[in-house]
């Protein structure tokens, strides 16, 4: 299965991945409203890159059964069987399930790789992993 | 008992159908209300008025303005004129916060003669709003059983008749779902209000409000049941209502601001994952998680609420409970309840009555049915009490009051009050597993001793004393009934302010409108009688909110966020509190705050007590409680915690040497009753009331409530 990777010692937070997402599915530059989000942290590295790593943990809490893995392997939403209720949000281990109030529907990174592909320093790359 | 899909789809016989335009639902409201006559197969839409809103908000407080102008003072429960309303309220349907789905059931009582509310969960609510139906007023009867259709979808309303030649109402749901479901995948569009042969059988009968579990692929059911109102919808000759609506979309409600909402429900569901698996573990054994700690504190109710634990209690123990409950499913009864706390027993293999042998899945044993038809009865066995609950289940009778009256009459047959001739052979001893699951049986098919139990316990008490001679005294002692309603679970004689919870209660001794035992007797939070009136006064009125809601009340506060417990309010749950006023203020577009909450209470509390007057009860006389519940009546009891009592004696100045248990039995019993009328001082005197407990007229004028009936019944009385 494919994953977004990351290496956040390489991040240089310009912000290109969450500009990328939210254009290419909300049709605009909204940081809020990228499925990788990207933010300062205390911490070391000082980065946090919050993006889903396709644990599958959402899955059992749907109550509509809307969410399931492809057959690649990646955890998908089908909008049109979700009643937009957030469990999954508050389920999610790695708060890597978004959501905005303009969407009536949560969203999460589908592992598309288009935001990999234009990150300049290869902070975040595809990843192969065992399910 | 069975009856067949093809059956029901080819028996359906229309009576009366209407067309309509289902109503666009506007910040929580659809502005309509289903009104349909059985009598005359009559269905007709009515207006919902602002004064509705204004005044009665929704849910509760539409169901008791309904009936009012539906009855009259001399109406009894099986009048024609009698209502069952059925209302989900304004923010019922969201989907974003946990709970959010009830339906309020409000009708005449044939228990208690009054009104009686019953808060439920199921689809049945959300759907029959979204079907473009603020409420559902049922009334009249019909001449024979029928099943009211509501397709959401169609937009059109159909009376119909329909074979269903069975009592069973797991079974009625079962196949509704399936016969006006048009794929497997609409099942989860459909849900059905039914009830059992139970409810055509005892005054106790209950309903049951179905949704689909799409991953058990099952028919599962909550159920609306204090009072009696299955016995109402089967005199009215109802079978079901159908509702089916496919549009969810989690923005049904047209709420005014989806964000506000959409961040209060997330934060929540944050918090139930983070913290319930260390709190009260809803979602791995829902109120069943009570179990462990009611027995260690001495509050489980152990043969007809004479003890309040019990060395047995271990094998029905919370954990016990947690190896029956299938884990790690969703288990919410509306969508998006994070809480999900509406757990089953799944392939259950059933060891008597008419499904004897058949493989089940059993809703719950909730907290009060493990208590009702397991400790109080004097069985400690888990799967006795897993059937107990199917069985009261499908055949339409109320655990709760099954529970409690059964342990009444095992306890007059110790005291040789009943014996085997009148109970027909039963040997209704405490414990006795055999006798008890045959006289439920008795209880759901309208047999033997079974056709007196179901009269419930206040009329039962009548019978025992005038046909098998007892002591009247006695039997008002220990039969655990206030209102005509049975007691729920919980033992109360050591907390005076929950004998004022139970006693004081409008519908009768439901914990619903206030659970202070802790708050009172372990913690000692509210020492004062003053202290007790302010906690009589705002948390029944901050409960009764759920009820206008469409909401339910677990999330309010078998969940707390993080540093809740150091707060001075802890007990209100500050946070969660200004959650309900987000979510309420996000649905109607209004800006209320955490007061004018508790004020949209106070009108439909104090209405209902008002209405409760109107029916010739809702004064002092009528909150007196059985002492059962205020503190022992037999020297057993007495005796089984002597070190307390004696204790207690000592510390209010009594010298106990010498005095007998019975002795020491008047003076407590003195002492205690005086405390309880002083307490009904206190909080009649904060809920602005007389000395006898009616609403005074400053105060219905100050909650905007003062209308000329109202002040008409109130005044007879001032």
């Amino acid at each position: 299965m494919k994953i977004v990777g990351k290496n956040e010692e390489e991040c240089i937070l310009c912000g290109t991945c969450e500009a990328v997402c939210s254009e290419y599915y909300f049709k605009e530059d909204n940081r809020e409203k990228s499925a990788i989000q990207v933010s300062e942290i205390d911490e070391d590295p000082g980065v946090d890159i919050n993006v889903c790593n396709q644990c599958g943990e959402c899955i059992r809490f749907c109550p509509v059964l809307a969410l399931s893995r492809a057959k690649s392997g990646t955890v998908i939403l089908n909008k049109k069987k979700c009643i937009a209720c957030f469990n999954c949000v508050g389920a999610c281990p790695t708060e890597s399930m978004f959501y905005h109030e303009d969407a009536v529907n949560p969203f999460k990174c589908i592992a598309c790789a288009r935001c990999t592909k234009e990150c300049p320093t290869e902070a975040i790359f595809m990843e192969e992993v065992e399910l | 008992m069975t009856i067949s899909v093809e059956d029901v789809r080819t028996s359906r016989k229309v009576l009366a159908e209407m067309d309509y335009t289902p109503a666009k639902i506007d910040k929580g409201y659809a502005g309509q209300s289903l009104y349909v006559n059985l009598s005359e197969a009559r269905i007709e839409p009515k207006t919902v008025t602002q004064e509705m809103k204004d005044i009665f908000t929704g849910g509760k407080g539409f169901g008791l303005r309904y009936l009012w102008q539906a009855v009259t003072p001399d109406t009894k429960w099986n009048d024609p004129e009698n209502e069952i309303v059925i209302s989900a309220g304004p923010i019922g349907g969201i989907t974003q916060y946990p709970g959010s789905g009830k339906s309020l059931v409000v009708t005449l009582s044939p228990t208690t003669g009054s009104v009686i509310d019953s808060n439920v969960g199921g689809y049945f609510g959300p759907y029959l709003k979204f079907s473009g139906w603020d409420a559902l007023e049922l009334q009249g009867k019909s001449d024979k059983d029928v099943v009211l259709y509501i397709d959401g979808d169609k937009g059109k309303v159909t009376l119909e008749e329909i074979e269903l030649e069975t009592g069973a109402s797991h079974l009625i749901s079962e196949v509704l779902t399936e016969a006006f479901a048009e794929s497997e995948e609409d099942k989860q569009h459909i849900s059905v209000v039914s009830t059992g042969s139970g409810a055509d059988n005892t005054l106790i009968g209950m309903l049951n409000f179905s949704w689909y579990d799409p991953r058990r692929q099952v028919v599962r059911m909550k159920q609306a049941g204090r009072g009696g109102i299955g016995t109402v919808f089967r005199d009215k000759k109802l079978k079901a209502l159908v509702v089916r609506f496919s549009g969810l979309t989690g923005k049904n409600n047209n709420p005014a601001d989806f964000g506000k909402i959409q961040r209060a429900g997330v934060k929540i569901h944050r918090e139930i994952n983070k913290f319930d698996d260390v709190q009260c573990r809803m979602r791995q054994v829902g109120t069943a998680n009570l179990m462990t700690v009611m027995n260690d504190y001495d509050l489980l109710p152990v043969m007809n609420f004479k003890y309040g634990s019990h060395p047995e209690g271990k094998k029905i123990s919370t954990e016990v409970f947690i190896s029956k409950f299938t884990q790690n499913v969703y288990d919410g009864c509306w969508y998006g309840c994070s809480m999900s706390c509406c757990k089953a027993v799944d392939g259950f293999e059933l060891k008597t009555g008419p499904f004897k042998g058949e493989k089940v899945v059993v809703d719950g044993p909730e907290y009060e049915n493990a208590a009702a038809l397991g400790s109080n009865w004097g069985i400690f066995d888990p799967d006795f009490i897993i059937e107990a609950n199917f069985y009261c289940d499908t055949y339409g009778i109320d655990t709760i009051s099954t529970g409690t009256m059964v342990a009444f009459i095992m306890e007059c047959y110790e005291k040789g009050i009943l014996n085997k001739e009148i109970t027909g052979g039963l040997e209704l001893n405490f414990g006795n597993k055999e006798a008890a699951m045959e006289l439920l049986h008795q209880l759901g098919q309208g047999k033997g001793f079974g056709k007196i139990a179901g009269l419930a316990i206040r009329r039962m008490k009548k019978v025992f004393a005038e046909e098998y001679g007892a002591d009247s005294n006695f039997l008002q002692d220990i039969g655990m009934e206030a209102k005509g309603l049975e007691y729920s679970e919980y033992l109360s004689k050591e907390s005076l302010a929950q004998q004022g919870g139970f006693g004081l209660a409008n519908k009768g001794p439901q914990h619903d409108e206030a659970w202070l035992i802790f708050m009172d007797m372990v913690n000692n939070q509210i020492p004062t009688f003053e202290d007790k009136a302010e906690a009589l006064h705002y948390f029944p009125m901050f409960r009764t909110w759920f009820g206008l809601q469409g909401l339910c009340k677990l999330p309010w506060n078998d969940i707390e966020p993080e540093g809740n417990k150091q707060l001075e309010e802890a007990n209100k749950v500050p946070e969660h509190v200004q959650n309900y006023v987000d979510i309420y203020n996000g649905v109607t577009g209004k800006n209320i705050d955490k007061e004018e909450l508790i004020r949209q209470s106070e009108r439909v509390y104090n209405f209902q007590r008002v209405f409760n007057l109107r029916l010739g009860f809702g004064r002092r006389e009528h909150d007196r409680v059985p002492y059962r519940s205020q503190g022992p009546v037999t020297a057993e009891e007495y005796e089984s915690r002597q070190e307390r009592y004696d204790g207690q004696l000592k510390e209010l100045g009594f010298d106990i040497e010498g005095m007998s248990t019975e002795d020491k039995m008047k003076v407590m019993r003195k002492h205690r009753e005086d405390m309880y009328e002083k307490l009904i001082d206190a909080v009649y005197l904060r809920r602005g009331w007389t000395n006898d407990g009616v609403p005074k007229l400053e105060t219905l004028k100050a909650l905007g409530i003062d209308f000329p009936e109202v002040v008409d019944v109130v005044k007879k009385h001032l």
